[in-house]
């Protein structure tokens, strides 16, 4: 009879929360499941030995308890430090160049006294829509500038976006004119206001946009795969790349050889479970600052998004 | 405001912005270097090119390039391969996306929350090659876990590598997978800027959660969706070469179900050297996208003036 007398009430607001509840939690917690496990695959795989890896294929945990891959990836530390540092000088500095061009331009870009912005604009965001593509692109650098094998073939595709000067060019429009206006009636030349002035408030566009550009140094394998050969110049992701190949292949020379071979040889060196070390090497860094950033990252596509 | 006019006001403009531009001067040079140059570059797309002869000295070919990949049947393959992914990409990414924003919207649990967002946007840090990774640890055939599952449960092994049926769906996975996080965030936001009174205002007509979230909050972000959805229209021709090269790699068995325009081009390049195919198959692209995204940028124009992008 209660549910009779409260049909609009309690009863029935009960059941429709239970069941968004029920469809939330599970949907949200589903992809959240779907997201981690195979980063949990890759440790669970990094940990464990050869042979039960082999036997049982991946699984979500350890098998077996095993350091015996990362003995390996660090047999030859100087070969995994290498990419690292090559890794590490070309964020450091592909983002501080970035940065500041980035931050220079946005600026200027910005200024409603600067009559020539639009075209300026168009300038930069015709790129966006047309462009020369693969080939012409790597002519250019291999052919044009001899930039094969060197690391500023790594350095350049990088270091200046649109999309990042869009972000960048919407937090600087959002600093008040007056501010700007102010500081150059008290005598402030352009340079001067953009460093002394405006970078102070932009603070938070510098973390989110540095971000961004770190993030595409990290990652990048694609410049490598085009341009670098010589094999102390890798980079991380393309380290990890080739080194991932060179083990499928070595995998399928043995096959084709002998089987007992394959069996024989696969067991004495780790060949998957070096796969799973090698990429922990390579993934750490980023999964340990990830809590650290995320928050920035929300805020640069929220507003890319926004102003885009 | 009176504009002088001629060489003598521009010379005036070129001295009172003298700081303005030396600043844009990095950026201006950068991108005549690297994005405006490469244009020029198109002309291999008509050229027999050769090493000794670079991009001006090569001699013409005419529209043999084109010939040859229009008639190979390449192209109607990758461009039809290229489009349909993308479509599928973009109609399950936004319905996943949008559906995440909604239901973290719902939940109350404030940790449940933040852990999960913090799970989902994961895979958005990490690079294609590692992704390639963690397909094959699932859908190798000696090795991985799905297989594991299957013979488990007393099923027969799947050679997914050497099924390219299968392999829409792995790379639509993956790519919703990389995705969701990033996708989710813009759809949050919207959802935040909703005005909380036009809940209240539901719930007092004595609307339930159901039709709170389908009468308000999706008609709500409805224009931050069509935006969205647009943009990624402008992109329909461009495949994500990390993700087909890292996932299928230069598994030849698995091409007609998973080559699309750029993993083509790559191999004209690096696989057989042929520069002006490659050129040929880049401007083919280059063109289409033009177009779309020019035809797309009007729609989003008539939609709403603000987000139109010139």
């Amino acid at each position: 009879m209660a549910e009779a007398i409260n049909h609009l009430g309690k009863v029935k607001k009960g059941k429709d929360v239970m069941a968004l509840n029920i469809i939330a939690y599970g949907f949200t917690g589903l992809m959240a499941l779907l997201c981690l496990i195979p980063f949990l695959m890759i440790l669970a795989g990094s940990f464990s030995s050869e042979t039960a890896i082999t036997a049982n294929g991946f699984s979500l945990l350890p098998q077996d308890l095993s350091l015996e891959a990362y003995k390996t990836v660090f047999k030859e530390p100087i070969v995994v430090f290498r990419a690292y540092a090559t890794t590490f000088g070309l964020t450091a500095v592909g983002t501080v160049i970035g940065l500041l061009v980035q931050t220079m331009t946005a600026y200027v870009l910005s200024r409603k006294d600067f009559e020539w912005r639009n075209g300026f604009s168009f300038f930069f965001y015709f790129t966006t829509l047309f462009s020369g593509g693969l080939v012409p692109t790597f002519v250019l650098y291999t052919q044009t500038l001899k930039l094969q094998d060197s690391y500023f073939a790594l350095l350049l595709p990088l270091v200046f976006s649109v999309y990042n000067l869009l972000v960048m060019k919407s937090y600087i429009s959002a600093i008040p004119d007056s501010l700007v206006d102010a500081a150059k009636i008290d005598g402030c030349g352009e340079v001067r206001t953009l460093f002394q002035v405006v970078l102070p408030l932009i603070q938070p566009a510098l973390a989110t946009v540095g971000l961004f550009i770190a993030l595409a140094y990290w990652n990048d394998w694609y410049n490598a795969m085009l341009y670098i050969k010589s094999d102390t110049k890798y980079p991380l992701q393309y380290f990890l790349y080739q080194k991932v190949n060179d083990i499928e292949a070595y995998k399928k020379l043995i096959a084709n050889n002998a089987v007992s071979g394959a069996v024989v040889s696969s067991m004495a060196l780790p060949t998957q479970t070096l796969k799973m070390a090698l990429t922990i090497v390579v993934t750490g860094p980023i999964i340990l600052a990830f809590p650290m950033v995320q928050k920035y990252f929300v805020q640069g596509i929220t507003i890319g998004a926004v102003k885009g | 405001m009176k504009e002088k006019s001629g060489i003598k006001g521009f010379l005036k403009k070129l001295r009172k912005y003298r700081v303005y531009l030396l600043m844009l001067a990095p950026a201006v040079i950068y991108t005549l270097i690297f994005a405006y140059y490469p244009m020029t570059g198109i002309v291999m797309a008509f050229k027999k090119y050769n090493y000794a002869g670079g991009i001006w000295g090569s001699p013409w070919n005419g529209l043999e390039n084109f010939k040859f990949f229009f008639k190979s049947g390449q192209a109607g393959l990758v461009t039809r391969n290229t489009v349909l992914y993308n479509i599928a990409f973009i109609l399950v990414g936004t319905f996943t996306q949008v559906a995440v924003a909604v239901f973290l919207t719902e939940i109350h649990g404030k940790r449940f929350r933040k852990i999960s967002q913090s799970m989902m946007f994961l895979p958005y840090f990490i690079s294609w090659v590692i992704v390639g990774v963690m397909a094959f640890n699932i859908f190798s055939s000696d090795y991985g876990f799905l297989n594991r599952l299957i013979t488990a449960l007393g099923g027969e092994k799947i050679a997914f590598y050497t099924t390219p049926q299968a392999w829409p769906f792995i790379l639509l996975f993956f790519n919703i997978w990389k995705g969701v996080g990033y996708g989710s965030v813009m759809y949050l936001a919207a959802i935040m800027g909703i005005d909380t009174s036009i809940y209240e205002a539901a719930a007092i007509d004595g609307a339930n959660v159901f039709q709170r979230i389908f009468r308000v909050t999706i008609p709500m972000i409805m224009p931050t969706m069509v935006i969205l959805l647009l943009m990624s229209v402008g992109g329909i021709f461009k495949g994500n070469f990390d993700m087909f090269y890292n996932l299928v790699g230069s598994n030849g068995l698995l091409y007609n179900y998973t080559d699309v325009i750029d993993t083509l081009a790559m191999r004209a390049l690096i696989s057989s050297n042929d520069f002006g195919m490659s050129a040929a198959i880049g401007l083919f692209q280059s063109v289409l996208c033009f177009v779309t995204v020019t035809v797309v940028n009007k729609l989003v124009g008539l939609y709403d003036r603000d987000y139109a992008l010139f």
